[in-house]
């Protein structure tokens, strides 16, 4: 069983190059012929800046309310332990 | 004479005096924050343009800031972490956790508002140029002491000190690397050799994020003193 394994290994090791001799390569892209500047551009090709500085300061906004919202749950689950601390601990103590 | 000894040794309306201006303190702090902050996007807009970025440029005034609350909350995290190595200290340790926590919450504002920056600026979401790639690891870190500290359970404590200093030691290896390898990322020179009309800005978002690193410190040290508190009750309860 583990010699067919190994033979089996073997063969896919010396065909893998073989095989990949074989499979169609595609041609490279043609040499850029000249600069093009970026106004000549059709719109949907261009990247405007605005939508990346609002989604910069947006994501520090929403990362830093998250934040605090979540030592604001946390603060809050601690209280509840507490109270049940308390309701727990018997009377006169 | 321990500062909780003498507190408690002290008059009952002394104590209620200073937790009163505590707490006007903490809200006077948190209103300028957030005044800090609302104010910030005009502040930012009134800077000037960058000849060759223009306004994208302009997310510079929130990114720098946050690796600047970053090394705070690192620089925090490494002493606090090594106070709590060596001398055992337990107030240490709730600033080590706040720092840490801290510093992986502005390390992630930084990484993705960079982010950003680089798909405008250099058409890539990321590059894997040193500075880039230490940042990243830097992060990973501190996320692996949160995870250590939260699933870790009794004596994680001193492993994620552990982890804590080495985090710390690598921050300036970051900030040096833009000078010492070809890398993308601009150089230390920028920010001191920023324009006036520039520097006021970054300055007032700097100051604005620190203010807010303060704050947040105060209250996670505060909620990680509370918990360590709850856990003694819990434990004598049941002795």
């Amino acid at each position: 069983m583990i010699r067919r394994a190994s033979t089996a290994v073997l063969l896919l090791f010396v065909a893998l190059p073989v095989l990949a001799a074989q499979l169609p390569t595609g041609q490279p892209p043609p040499g850029q012929e000249g600069y093009v500047p970026i106004s000549q551009l059709p719109p949907s090709q261009q990247l405007p800046a605005a939508p990346f500085v609002m989604a910069a300061y947006a994501f520090i906004w929403v990362a830093l309310i998250a934040y605090l919202w979540s030592i604001w749950r946390r603060m809050r689950m601690l209280a509840e332990e507490m109270e049940r601390l308390e309701r727990l601990a018997p009377r006169g103590k | 004479m321990t500062g909780r000894a003498c507190q408690e040794s002290a008059p009952p309306r002394l104590r209620v005096d200073v937790a009163s201006l505590g707490g006007q303190l903490f809200t006077a702090w948190s209103i300028a924050a957030a005044v800090m902050f609302a104010a910030a996007p005009y502040v930012i807009a009134g800077a000037p343009y960058e000849s060759t970025m223009l306004l994208l440029q302009k997310i510079f005034y929130f990114h720098v800031p946050s690796w600047i609350a970053l090394g705070a909350s690192l620089s925090v995290c490494g002493i606090a972490s090594a106070l709590y190595l060596f001398w055992d200290s337990t107030l240490a340790d709730h600033f080590a956790v706040a720092g840490a926590e801290l510093a992986a919450v502005f390390g992630v504002c930084g990484l993705a508002t960079g982010s950003l920056w680089a798909r405008k600026a250099w058409g890539v979401w990321w590059e894997w140029d040193a500075k880039l790639t230490m940042t990243l690891v830097l992060e990973l870190v501190l996320i692996a002491y949160v995870l250590v500290r939260k699933y870790g359970g009794p004596g994680s404590e001193k492993l994620a000190a552990g982890m804590g200093m080495f985090g710390t030691v690598t921050a300036p290896f970051i900030y040096k690397s833009v000078d010492w390898w070809r890398t993308v990322h601009p150089k230390t020179s920028v920010i001191p050799t920023l324009e006036p009309s520039m520097y006021g800005p970054f300055l007032f978002c700097a100051m604005a994020f620190l203010l807010l690193f303060t704050l947040l410190l105060t209250l996670r040290v505060g909620l990680e003193t509370a918990r360590a508190r709850l856990d003694r009750l819990f434990l004598d309860r049941e002795a």
